[in-house]
């Protein structure tokens, strides 16, 4: 993969071949991954209960049999969104979007600035000098946390791990109500005018705007791209994957049906407040935790419960706080903390109520 | 020539620095190369995204580790 980065561009007769040859390549991976993706269920069965001395109907065969389902489902679906949604990163960087945004107002600006979260190339442990980068450039503070809070919140693991495993309704409601907390509370954040609430060395921070030569990409460019994005977060989550799934199995096959429905129930008002405490100091990624929430709602738990719980494990985390503070005084901390949690409350009460 | 790598110590960071230390030894390129952990002189760069990496001053790549022949050609110039 490597050799490809560096092919001459002016070679436009080299570009091409590599072009139909990466066609190519790309529709048989799709055929092959079609092909194994549908024999799975079978694969599974046969591996618990033919190859393995586990007897059919038991509590160990359901639980074996959804881990040897789940893991390679879930990773080759992994496979397919991150490399998607690689290319697709290709197209934005956050200079870009920071010019994009500097110029928005208010409200529009939080709307943008959500969307724009989603899809800008990003990690967290680059949140600070993005938030400098944004502040100093004159985007609003409440828009700027609009960006922060979806960044992680709305993940495209999490969306492609859903509507697989869950469908596209729910992968649809966690994008929806995602956005509008993002949207809502940077909106709420902005209103509050606590500028003065970021640490004083920020604004005074001269940054000095170095230029650099934009790179021009071509399509083989993205591919590979999307190939490192492939490499980089499947080798970085797939021991999060495989845990979330054992503890999914765990639960799927031992826990009698309808316990959840009287923990993470409709019916308890206080099940959604829970599953926020318990979910807030929870550190996992997305990829980690979906198995676990596929697990929970079969076994009766509420959707507005289980989405609660998800978002907060993934959307408020300590480490990421820590960060934060480095730019941002308690006080703010702690009303952006507030606010993503009251966001988030209020998704799971609807949910609760609506379905 | 200087090298600068601003990181404030995650993963990346570190490999970025590495990556960049092989190059120069293999190249034998003769290069002073400098760690920027400091969150606030990271800032001062007006970088966007760490890992960057700067090389005398004009920034090369930010937010992501480049590859080791894209390194090769900016300390080559």
């Amino acid at each position: 993969m490597e050799s490809k980065t560096t092919l001459p561009v002016q070679n436009g007769g080299k570009i091409n071949k590599m072009m139909a040859l990466n066609l190519l390549m790309g529709a048989i991976g799709i055929y092959l991954w079609w092909t194994i993706y549908r024999v799975l269920p079978d694969l599974s069965k046969w591996l618990t209960y033919n190859l393995l001395p586990i007897k059919e109907g038991s509590h160990l065969g359901s639980s074996v049999e959804f881990f040897f389902y789940d893991t390679p489902k879930v990773m080759m679906l992994l496979f397919l969104v991150v490399f998607g949604v690689g290319i697709l990163r290709s197209f934005f960087t956050p200079e870009k979007t920071r010019a994009f945004l500097s110029g928005k107002s208010e409200f529009v600006g939080n709307i943008f600035a959500a969307l724009l979260g989603i899809i800008t190339p990003f990690c967290s442990c680059s949140a600070v000098p993005l938030f400098i980068g944004f502040v100093t450039a004159g985007v609003p503070l409440g828009v700027t946390f609009s960006f922060l809070i979806a960044a992680p919140m709305v993940n495209e693991i999490a969306l492609g791990l859903l509507y697989g495993l869950l469908g596209w309704k729910v992968a649809a409601i966690y994008l929806g109500t995602g956005l509008f907390i993002a949207i809502s509370a940077g909106w709420v954040i902005g209103r509050l005018k606590l500028e003065n609430h970021v640490e004083d060395w920020v604004t005074q921070a001269n940054a000095v705007n170095l230029t650099m030569e934009e790179e021009k990409l071509t399509w083989n460019d993205r591919f590979v791209y999307g190939w490192d994005a492939v490499k980089e977060i499947i080798g970085r989550v797939w021991i999060y994957v495989i845990l979330g799934i054992a503890v999914g199995a765990g639960i799927h096959g031992f826990v009698p049906e309808g316990v959840m429905a009287s923990i993470m129930g409709k019916d308890s008002w206080w099940s959604v407040p829970l599953s926020v405490v318990i979910g807030v100091p929870m550190y996992s990624n997305a990829a980690g935790v979906i198995p676990v929430v596929e697990a929970l709602l079969g076994k009766g738990a509420a959707l507005g419960s289980v989405l609660a719980f998800m978002m907060s494990v993934i959307a408020l985390s300590l480490p990421e706080m820590v960060i934060l503070r480095k730019v941002l005084k308690p006080k703010l901390i702690a009303v952006f903390v507030g606010v993503v949690a009251c966001g988030i409350l209020f998704v799971g009460y609807l949910f609760n109520m609506i379905l | 020539m200087e090298i600068k790598v601003l990181g404030p110590g995650c993963a990346k960071c570190k490999k970025t620095e590495k990556l960049v230390q092989e190059v120069i030894k293999e190249a034998g390129i003769d290069a002073k190369v400098e760690k920027v952990s400091d969150m606030m002189q990271i800032a001062s760069y007006g970088v966007f995204g760490t890992p960057s990496v700067i090389v005398d001053g004009q920034v090369k790549c930010t937010g992501k580790v480049p590859k080791k022949a894209d390194i090769l050609s900016w300390l080559q110039k």
